[in-house]
């Protein structure tokens, strides 16, 4: 499953070959990484907490050492390099801007400590800020501005020495939800418009998906998945990966047959659905059935023998739980084979017509459902 | 119904908003202050009083007016440029037959002592030969005749000067100066002038303590600042552990370990490093060592209490800017200690200007300071008006001080450096 994290050696900015982290010797937070990032690439590590994602990152840094493996960057073994000769920009979680600095001292740092001129260190630090449009508070401290300002400096701050790679660590955890998301385009745009290497680190699955070029799921340790966004939600390898991005059903069952790329499960609490065999053992073993909400359909009970909807093959009955209004969605909280947490999007209007304990009857396509790896 | 209502709303704001508002605080102000009544009166009998009688005894001079109330009222108009009239020699006569009579002339006498060394024999051996009052006219001749140093200007210009209510001549006195025969302030002489140099050696031995204090604690506030919490807290109780010790228990321990036949000399010759004990103490030398280990945790503390609020971030996101650890440390780590570093230093400073018990212990003749002089004026000789001269000067350094470390602290809140 790792394989959609290699990549030509050749293209990769960024290698991590048999990188393995271990703080206290007993157990590893880090197993076994294998990771390449290519130049130019937005690349976000996405995880709970202590799934290694931070780890991984700081490895990267160069402010933890991996216990085994190596890490290349361009091409170069960085792990006894410090992390002041990496050429790596850093925005960190509380921004890290020195409060002893004014703004335009604080994005001329990393200039100064190079030993640039003088003349380029303002020149530059002058477009940085008007590239961030803070250029009328150059004077300030960091105490003075508001979160997004500061987050701004932050970045401006990573960026104005052009380094090879910037690596970002959950940089917009501590802003509120609109401005989260405006700076999450931003820091796209920038992305683009500079052709920069990005490696982000956050637990929001939503912000991953709206920014990332490929996504790398970590969980205890281990890439679960690194896929781009469509490809992750779609078209998810595993239960975790299943769960963790985006609303997902999961039924469980046994499976009884293989053909084609198909299996039949038959469902613990009866009647048996036919599902893509993604991550199954074989006739006999146990699976968990993955279908989104949107790929679900109510259909009428007599609807057995409608022409329109032969595809849709897989037929269950469900009981109405409840219907939660989201304005431009509805949901179905429905009952079925024993799971009482059933959610199924509705199209617009039809929420009105679901009452608590409606016998529907469900359906969905084979090739919605993926049958995945026990939970 | 609305208007109603409106103009009901307006009516009280006759009274106006300020008024009203501080009307609905009184109470509360009442209550706070009832807090903190009882500390602030005993503070004013304990701490504010005491201080303002101390300046007050530096400036006064009342001995000369009470015992020689006539001269003094007779040399009042005096030019002080020749020897005083005959009016001024008859009162000087009443006033030290009626002192005698009343034995109040040692009162003066200490007094005048001070200005002329000798005054003592002077006024005691003329009020013991008058024995009866001169006749009018012959108080002049008769004075003199009995000790010749009243036919001396500089003799009446030592009673004018000491004549009330107030005097600039221990304060004066306390910084080396004193007034010549005609009033002008010039340097005191040599052998009394040696005020200056131990307020020097006090600045000197105080900014070293200070800078030893720094050099020695500033790591050590580190590593209590960035272990773990585990050794850290024990790193912590070794800190604070003398902190909680007596100051003399202390002192004492440095004797005992310091002194010719002490720990450290007996080590050292066992080990055969030296043959004969070196002085260690009763010198700068152990002055220095006393005082630095005595005043330690006052850098400690206030050095560790900065460092904890940075943010080991800090650090790392100058490294991942390119500073090298150096680098980060000298333009990052270091000028957020600042205001630890002022804190501490200017604390340590302040206690070790008005240190006595330590250099008096451990110190030699030449390692007193000012604090000694103060204490010998007030208990030994009952100079009092000395004594409270130089506490006044040193209260002076002390309140400048202060002042400074007022500014440093309010200048930080100001600029938002400690924020983040």
């Amino acid at each position: 499953m790792m394989d959609g994290g290699m990549v030509g050696t050749a293209q990769a900015l960024v290698r991590f070959v048999g990188v393995q982290k271990t703080y206290d010797g007993e157990h590893l937070v880090v197993k076994n990484l294998d990771l390449d990032i290519r130049k130019g690439e937005f690349v976000t590590l996405l995880g709970p907490s202590g799934s290694g994602k931070t780890t991984t990152l700081m490895m990267l840094a160069g402010f933890e050492v991996p216990t085994q493996g190596e890490i290349y960057l361009a091409d170069r073994p960085i792990k006894n390099m410090p992390p002041h000769k990496r050429d790596i920009g850093m925005v960190f979680q509380n921004y890290a801007l020195f409060p002893h600095l004014t703004i335009e001292e604080n994005v001329a740092f990393p200039l100064t400590v190079r030993g640039t001129a003088k003349a380029e260190v303002q020149e530059r630090v002058r477009n940085a800020l008007r590239m961030i449009k803070l250029e009328n508070l150059a004077h300030r401290r960091p105490g003075q501005l508001s979160g997004g300002q500061q987050q701004r400096v932050a970045l401006a701050r990573a960026l104005v020495f052009n380094p090879q790679l910037v690596l970002m660590d959950e940089p917009l955890g501590a802003l509120d939800k609109r401005l989260r998301e405006h700076m999450q385009l931003e820091i796209k745009q920038l992305h683009e418009q500079m052709g920069i290497t990005v490696v982000y680190v956050t637990h929001d699955q939503g912000e991953a998906l709206t920014m990332s070029d490929r996504i790398a799921v970590f969980n205890d340790g281990i890439v679960q998945q690194i896929d781009k966004p469509d490809a992750l939600y779609e078209q998810p390898v595993n239960s975790f990966v299943a769960n963790f991005i985006g609303e997902n059903n999961v039924l469980s069952g046994t499976v009884e047959n293989i053909e084609q790329g198909f299996c039949r499960v038959a469902l613990t609490s009866g009647g048996s659905v036919v599902a893509q065999a993604v991550n199954v053992e074989g006739p006999g073993a146990a699976t968990a059935l993955s279908v989104r909400p949107e790929r679900i359909v109510i259909v009428p009970d007599d609807a057995s023998t409608g022409g329109a909807s032969t595809d849709l093959a897989n037929r269950l009955p469900a009981t109405v739980q409840d219907t939660i209004y989201l304005g431009d969605h509805a949901l179905a909280v429905l009952k079925v084979a024993g799971n009482g947490e059933f959610m199924v999007k509705l199209p617009p209007g039809a929420h009105a017509g679901l009452g608590h304990g409606q016998a529907v009857t469900i359906a969905f396509r084979p090739e919605d459902c993926r049958a995945l790896d026990p939970v | 119904m609305t208007a109603a209502f409106v103009a009901g709303a307006d009516a009280p704001t006759e009274v106006p908003l300020k008024r009203r508002l501080k009307r609905a605080e009184r109470a509360r102000q009442f209550k706070a202050l009832a807090l903190v009544l009882p500390l602030l009166l005993f503070l004013l009998f304990t701490f504010l009083g005491p201080i303002a009688g101390m300046l007050w005894h530096s400036v006064e001079d009342w001995e000369v007016p009470k015992t020689l109330p006539h001269t003094v009222a007779a040399l009042s108009d005096w030019n002080g440029k020749d020897l005083p009239d005959e009016k001024a020699f008859a009162a000087l006569a009443g006033d030290l037959q009626a002192a005698r009579a009343a034995g109040t002339v040692a009162i003066a006498s200490k007094r005048l002592n001070y200005t002329i060394n000798g005054f003592r024999t002077i006024l005691a051996s003329t009020a013991r030969n008058l024995k009866t009052a001169p006749e009018p006219g012959t108080a002049k001749d008769t004075l003199i005749a009995i000790n010749p140093a009243w036919g001396d200007r500089a003799t009446w210009a030592a009673i004018k000067s000491a004549s009330g209510p107030l005097t600039s001549f221990y304060l004066l006195g306390a910084v080396d100066l004193t007034r010549n025969v005609d009033g002008a302030i010039v340097a005191a002489p040599a052998e009394q002038a040696i005020y200056r140099d131990v307020f020097a050696r006090t600045f000197t031995i105080s900014f070293g303590v200070t800078a030893l204090c720094l050099i020695l604690g500033f790591p050590v506030a580190y590593l209590l600042a960035n272990l773990p919490a585990g050794r850290s807290n024990l790193l912590m109780i070794f800190v604070l552990l003398p902190f909680w010790t007596s100051l003399l228990v202390r002192t004492c321990a440095w004797i005992v370990l310091l002194q010719s036949e002490g720990v450290v000399n007996d080590s050292l010759r066992w080990l055969g490093v030296i043959d004969e004990p070196l002085r260690l103490i009763y010198n700068r030398f152990g002055v220095y060592v006393a005082m630095t280990h005595v005043l330690l945790p006052f850098m400690i503390l206030p050095l560790y209490s900065t460092m904890k609020a940075i943010s080991p971030a800090y650090m790392r996101a100058a490294a991942s800017l390119g500073a090298s650890p150096v680098t980060a440390f000298r333009r990052i780590y270091l000028p957020q200690t600042l205001p630890g570093v002022g804190a501490g230093s200017l604390l340590v400073f302040i206690l070790a200007i008005g240190y006595y018990i330590t250099p008096a212990l451990v110190g030699g003749a030449a390692d007193q300071m000012i604090s000694y002089f103060i204490a010998f004026y007030t208990t030994e000789t009952v100079n009092w008006g000395l004594a409270s001269a130089l506490g006044a000067v040193l209260l002076l350094a002390t309140l400048l001080l202060a002042v400074v470390y007022g500014k440093l602290v309010h200048g930080q809140q100001v600029t938002g450096g400690m924020k983040n």
